[in-house]
């Protein structure tokens, strides 16, 4: 817990020296182009700039801790704001990608693993590598190419039909708009979301399909040798029992640390993804804020990832310690 | 671990046998080299030296592959298979100048707090500990656009995340050296610290430290693509895939072979440092041998 504390602040200073060790001066960008010297010395006193820098941490702690992670320089709104609002649609199709990954990954795994060293096992494994090995925006861009291009089956971009956005909208429950058309029962809607979600999550979900499919197989490998599996197929269970009861329960708990590495990488991965597909979430909001030194923006978001990291790992912690009943918390 | 030379050798035989054993290892470092060999001589291999460098020739812009362009021209009229040439420069230098400072930083720092221990050890891994709770891309990022995009920018922003990895490694691996009998020998005898450490320590080190130095290759060219891909990184008119997959975004619909051609060739390079690194560590993991 202490840990974990430190590793906030730490974090939080790291960010806050990152801001300030920007070349261009903040209170001339927050105004805008050809600013009057007298204009740029009015917005330092109000943007705090011309105290020290300890009283500026100390401030930035303060609003830090009450939620308050400062105004985008480019929309002039609060950074706080500006995430809750852009959040949703990244997490969509973040938890698309993830379930994608560990079914495909996890089947993968098993099966190359039963079947070892056959051409299965050889072709998942250059799948698997394959899927570690692609660039993302570039497995996105040839996508878009054959699927919307070359064979016109799936949209290009966006998260809906701008048609039915218009026509149906998603009323704005929880941000995600599956939950939200679902449950309003907007089956229009509903349809156009799923096709706009296939190609960005598939994108997403290669490189992690290949790192859980790798995990899996090498840990159902290792785990096949161990005595007390060795022993109930000595003693005659059928295979598939042992597969699953024995074999695979065992081989889990790597797997899920896997899985949360692999759900984080994809909160980078996303970034990508979304500039791809015009997708409206924090991985282009962050993108055009970077390309804007809107540095609010970028230590704002910057620090709420890595606490996302630090909380997933926790996560991952605390399913290893509910699966494996040897680990004591 | 053996320190007779004639065992060494041995060992090493054993481990190039059982490495080149698996087909895919061996397409990777095919593939491998072939970068290598291509980034050398990349003016000689070049159809467009000039081209591959940054001249352009608007008057052939944007042309479909073609004998005379085998892989078609980009938006201002340079061929395209003279910058892919061209990039596997920037994109072999870099990663390696990324791996080395790493390694640099890393290593002595784990050898230093696991051999020590105590505060030192604390103090370091909690720093450590600190840029690990960041995702390295990220704040690699991060530090681009704070100190402003360029390639220099781009290397220090991936080795600042990086090195605790190397460091966190090579600590495990002091740890559990320093308490076999050699270091206890060579402490008896009254050897410095400093000289047990370079000709104990260090060596036995070093396997692991390749290990993943390979398997890093890989990931490190990809995020070098990446952070150029948003523009982080190479500035033109330096050839690089990353930049070069980005600027054929706008026209990846009808003009498809700007943004594939270079993506394949990341695609392919970090393929093969991928598999060259599973086959190392694939041979050195004692439970996976038949």
């Amino acid at each position: 817990m202490l840990l974990l504390a430190f590793i906030l602040i730490g974090l939080s200073v790291i960010t806050f020296l990152l801001a300030r060790v920007v070349p261009s001066d903040p209170a001339a960008s927050y105004i805008g182009p050809h600013p009057r010297p007298e204009q740029v010395a009015e917005v330092r006193i109000k943007l705090g700039l011309n105290k020290p820098l300890y009283t500026q941490y100390a401030y930035y702690m303060r609003d830090l801790l009450h939620g308050d992670l400062g105004t985008s320089i480019r929309t002039h709104r609060p950074v706080t704001e500006d995430i809750i609002r852009f959040l949703p649609a990244s997490l969509e199709i973040m938890f698309t990608a993830i379930i994608i990954a560990l079914i495909v990954g996890i089947l993968l795994g098993v099966l190359a693993a039963q079947k070892e060293n056959t051409l299965i096992d050889h072709s998942s494994r250059l799948f698997a590598v394959s899927g570690v090995s692609l660039p993302g925006f570039w497995l996105g861009l040839l996508f878009q190419l054959l699927f919307f291009r070359w064979l016109g089956v799936l949209p290009l971009g966006g998260r809906i039909d701008t048609y039915i956005s218009v026509v149906s909208p998603v009323q704005n429950i929880t941000g995600f708009y599956l939950i939200d058309s679902l449950v309003t029962g907007n089956w229009l809607a509903l349809g156009s979301s799923v096709m706009h979600l296939i190609l960005p999550s598939i994108a997403l979900a290669a490189y992690s399909t290949g790192i859980i499919t790798r995990m899996t197989r090498s840990t159902m490998l290792e785990v096949n040798r161990e005595d007390y599996v060795v022993a109930a197929r000595a003693v005659g269970l059928p295979e598939r029992i042992i597969a699953l009861k024995y074999t695979l329960r065992n081989a889990l708990s790597p797997t899920i640390t896997t899985a949360g590495l692999a759900f984080v990488s994809m909160l980078t991965g996303t970034f990508f993804i979304e500039i791809i597909f015009n997708w409206p979430g924090l991985g282009t909001y962050t993108t055009m804020s970077i390309l804007a030194v809107d540095h609010p923006v970028i230590m704002g978001v910057t620090l709420i990832v890595a606490i996302f990291y630090v909380l997933i790992n926790l996560v991952v912690d605390l399913l290893q310690a509910l699966i494996d009943p040897r680990i004591r918390l | 671990m053996r320190f007779l030379a004639e065992d060494r050798f041995k060992e090493q035989r054993r481990f190039l046998h059982f490495f080149l054993k698996n087909p895919l290892t061996v397409l990777g470092l095919v593939i491998v080299f072939g970068l290598i060999i291509v980034a050398l001589f990349a003016p000689q291999i070049a159809p467009y030296p000039e081209q591959g460098m940054g001249l352009s020739c608007v008057k052939n812009r944007l042309l479909a592959p073609s004998a005379q362009f085998l892989l078609g021209t980009d938006d201002l009229g340079r061929d395209i298979l003279s910058r892919i040439v061209f990039g596997a420069r920037v994109s072999l230098r870099a990663p390696i100048i990324v791996i080395s400072v790493v390694v640099a930083i890393g290593v002595p720092l784990g050898i230093i707090a696991g051999y020590f221990g105590g505060k030192v050890d604390e103090v370091i891994m909690r720093i450590g500990d600190l840029f690990l709770a960041f995702p390295s891309l990220l704040l690699a990022i991060a530090i681009v656009a704070a100190l402003g995009p360029s390639l220099i920018n781009a290397m220090i922003a991936l080795s600042v995340p990086w090195w605790p990895w190397y460091a966190r490694i090579t600590r495990g691996q002091t740890i559990s050296l320093k308490e076999r009998q050699f270091v206890e020998a060579a402490q008896a005898i009254g050897g410095s610290d400093f000289r047990i450490v370079f000709r104990h320590i260090l060596p036995n080190c070093i396997t692991p430290v390749i290990v993943m130095a390979t398997l890093d290759m890989g990931y490190i060219i990809l995020a070098l693509a990446s952070l150029g891909f948003l523009g982080l990184g190479t500035q033109p008119p330096i050839a690089d895939w990353g930049v070069m997959v980005s600027n054929g975004r706008t026209f990846i619909l009808d003009q498809w072979w700007f943004s594939t051609f270079p993506g394949i060739a990341i695609f392919t390079t970090v393929l093969g440092f991928n598999l060259v690194g599973d086959g190392v560590a694939e041979t050195l993991n004692p439970k996976r041998r038949r």
